[in-house]
């Protein structure tokens, strides 16, 4: 190859790169622009569940007499059930937000608006199109899982005890807990038929929620072996795994290396499925 | 030639196997008006699908600019507009909005994209409703909408998918009008109609398509004029059985360039003789004639003198 054809070979890779780069940061700015302007609804979403959740359970029920007896760790060895709850419900927030972000809209697009035909032509490659799906909800994710903090510091009745010991470490665990929602998201989106998308909270979202070590840590599961050993394929334990571990180092955790490993093969497989899904649905 | 497309064809495999494109070539000039006219279910759209990244063709090839589809369609795109049949515009953001952010996704700076948005509006009379949702826009507004969006990032080929399907008789003038000053700007048009005013009207050159084959292809006036004939005049007859006697008796009036039999009954391609609408009248009325109608030439009766079978049908 001639040197001015090798010139010209680099920067027509550089003008492909830049021609890609602007459409997906233009997509993301369409995202950021509208959710900014939902706001509101954004907000009440995120905060709803938490705030009733730690409501209920560390304030609620501590007041009532006999409340011990209705506390459900009440028996957790020195520890208070609002500091098991944090964790947990930063994992639920993140991944809500996956399926409230991704599922539930591109559901609403295959099915009725076709929107997404649009989007399918900006000019980059179409699973960049679903990959910035993914990178907006985990924006998304990280906000809501942020939101967890002042409200599980005010609303419960028995202070949290949480302590970071490794700003790296939570921020890798978010990270990775937040993109893997959104390949959740993705590949349920794109999987259920738009008709049908109703029943994944029944079928999908609650069995991953209540099985996902949100409102007890996984070690405590050990009185359960089969329940125990069956949770593991559940991606959600472990998101409330690793912030437990990251959050509140004095419950029993997995170890990190563990987590920080299963959370990258789930992000891969999940982004993997969900891109041949959205491929799937878009290109006839 | 801006868009090339060389044995194209589409297979669904399915339970039911359907062959949606059967070997289509065909080529359009830079700033031609270009047509597929055909009825419903003929490959118009899975043509367009495919020339458009949306759909994978099963076997041949699409150039557009240049640029394999298949190979590149990222690349392709940037030179391709569409308007697919149904409306795509974003519900969320604002008709501006649409428009401003399609810019976006192709590369303008924010300053390009807002000048290209103000300047796209004011072209298609829409500047009143900027602020409008898609929503609360009538089908002719969104498909003008639709329209202004399409060519916002100056694509060489605009794909129009049945562009007045649902349209008012009003709003359909009003869009072809829009089409015809897209020339202006020297954007080729791609546009799949199964209207043959519409082809007629808005065309440089046509091609007839049924059952995923092209039949023919040319301007609307060459393929008005390769039939040999001025008028089509469908005769329902009472009595069936007599269809080809009646033929025969029909063929040899003068005037009459040729007669078929139909399911109805006689179907006639003639000259616009004076008096020849009596003539048949007098010779069909012993057959039972119930019913007469008479078609002007016009792409319709190209189509129907080479399928045996009305478009709408």
């Amino acid at each position: 190859m001639s040197e001015a054809a090798m010139v010209m070979g680099r920067s027509a890779e550089t003008s492909k790169a830049v021609q890609y780069t602007r459409a997906f940061v233009g997509l993301f700015l369409r995202d950021l622009y509208v959710l900014r302007r939902e706001l509101f609804p954004f907000a009440i979403r995120i905060c709803m569940n938490p705030l009733l959740f730690l409501f209920v359970f560390t304030f609620v029920m501590p007041h009532m007499s006999g409340g011990a007896a209705m506390n459900p760790t009440a028996a957790m060895a020195g520890t208070s059930f609002s500091t098991v709850l944090l964790p947990g419900l930063m994992a639920v927030a993140i991944m809500f937000s996956g399926i409230a972000a991704v599922a539930l809209p591109l559901a609403q697009e295959f099915g009725v608006t076709r929107e997404i035909d649009d989007r399918v032509m900006c000019p980059l490659p179409v699973a960049a199109v679903a990959i910035e799906k993914i990178c907006f909800s985990a924006l998304q994710s990280m906000i809501a899982a942020a939101i967890v903090f002042p409200l599980a510091y005010y609303v419960p009745s028995t202070p949290v005890v949480a302590h970071v010991t490794s700003w790296p470490f939570l921020m890798l665990v978010l990270v990775l807990a937040s993109l893997t929602s959104g390949a959740l998201g993705l590949t349920i989106g794109t999987s259920v038929k738009p008709q049908q998308i109703g029943l994944i909270f029944g079928v999908v979202v609650m069995p991953i929620t209540f099985l996902g070590c949100v409102y007890y840590p996984w070690a405590q599961l050990d009185k359960i072996r089969w329940l125990q050993r069956g949770v593991l394929v559940n991606p959600i334990v472990y998101m409330s795994e690793g912030l437990r571990a990251a959050l509140t180092p004095t419950l029993q955790h997995m170890s990190p290396i563990l987590i920080v490993s299963m959370l990258t093969f789930f992000l891969v497989l999940l982004t993997w499925l969900g891109v041949k899904g959205f491929m799937r649905r878009v290109i006839g | 030639m801006i868009v090339e497309i060389e044995g194209l064809q589409k297979i669904y495999d399915g339970k039911q196997r359907v062959v949606a494109v059967d070997g289509i070539d065909l080529t359009v000039r830079e700033g031609e008006l270009y047509g597929l006219l055909g009825p419903n279910g003929a490959g118009k759209t899975t043509t367009i699908s495919i020339c458009t990244t949306r759909a994978l063709p099963t076997s041949g090839r699409v150039r557009i600019a240049g640029v394999d589809v298949v190979a590149a369609p990222a690349i392709a795109r940037k030179g391709i507009g569409v308007v697919p049949q149904y409306n795509t515009l974003d519900r969320a953001c604002t008709i501006y909005e649409n428009i401003h952010f399609h810019c976006l996704y192709f590369g303008f700076s924010r300053t390009e994209a807002k000048q290209r948005t103000e300047q796209l509006l004011a072209q298609f009379h829409l500047t009143e409703r900027a602020g409008a949702y898609p929503s609360q826009l009538s089908g002719g507004l969104a498909q003008r909408v639709q329209i202004a969006r399409a060519i916002a990032h100056r694509p060489k080929v605009l794909f129009l998918d049945e562009p007045s399907a649902g349209l008012d008789p009003q709003s359909r003038i009003a869009m072809w009008d829009a089409v015809r000053g897209l020339r202006q700007e020297g954007i080729t048009v791609v546009l799949t109609t199964h209207y043959m005013e519409e082809a007629d009207e808005l065309c440089d050159r046509v091609a007839i398509i049924d059952h995923g084959k092209i039949l023919v292809e040319d301007t609307p006036a060459a393929l008005k004029a390769s039939i040999g004939a001025q008028r089509v005049y469908q005769l329902d007859l009472r009595d069936r059985s007599k269809c080809y006697e009646a033929v025969e008796v029909l063929k040899k009036l003068s005037g009459v360039n040729e007669a078929e039999t139909t399911d109805k009954g006689v179907r006639i391609f003639a000259q616009g003789t004076d008096g020849l609408l009596s003539e048949i009248v007098q010779a069909a009325n012993p057959y039972g004639l119930r019913d007469l109608t008479i078609n002007e030439t016009s792409l319709e009766t190209v189509f129907i003198r080479l399928t045996g079978r009305d478009l709408r049908e």
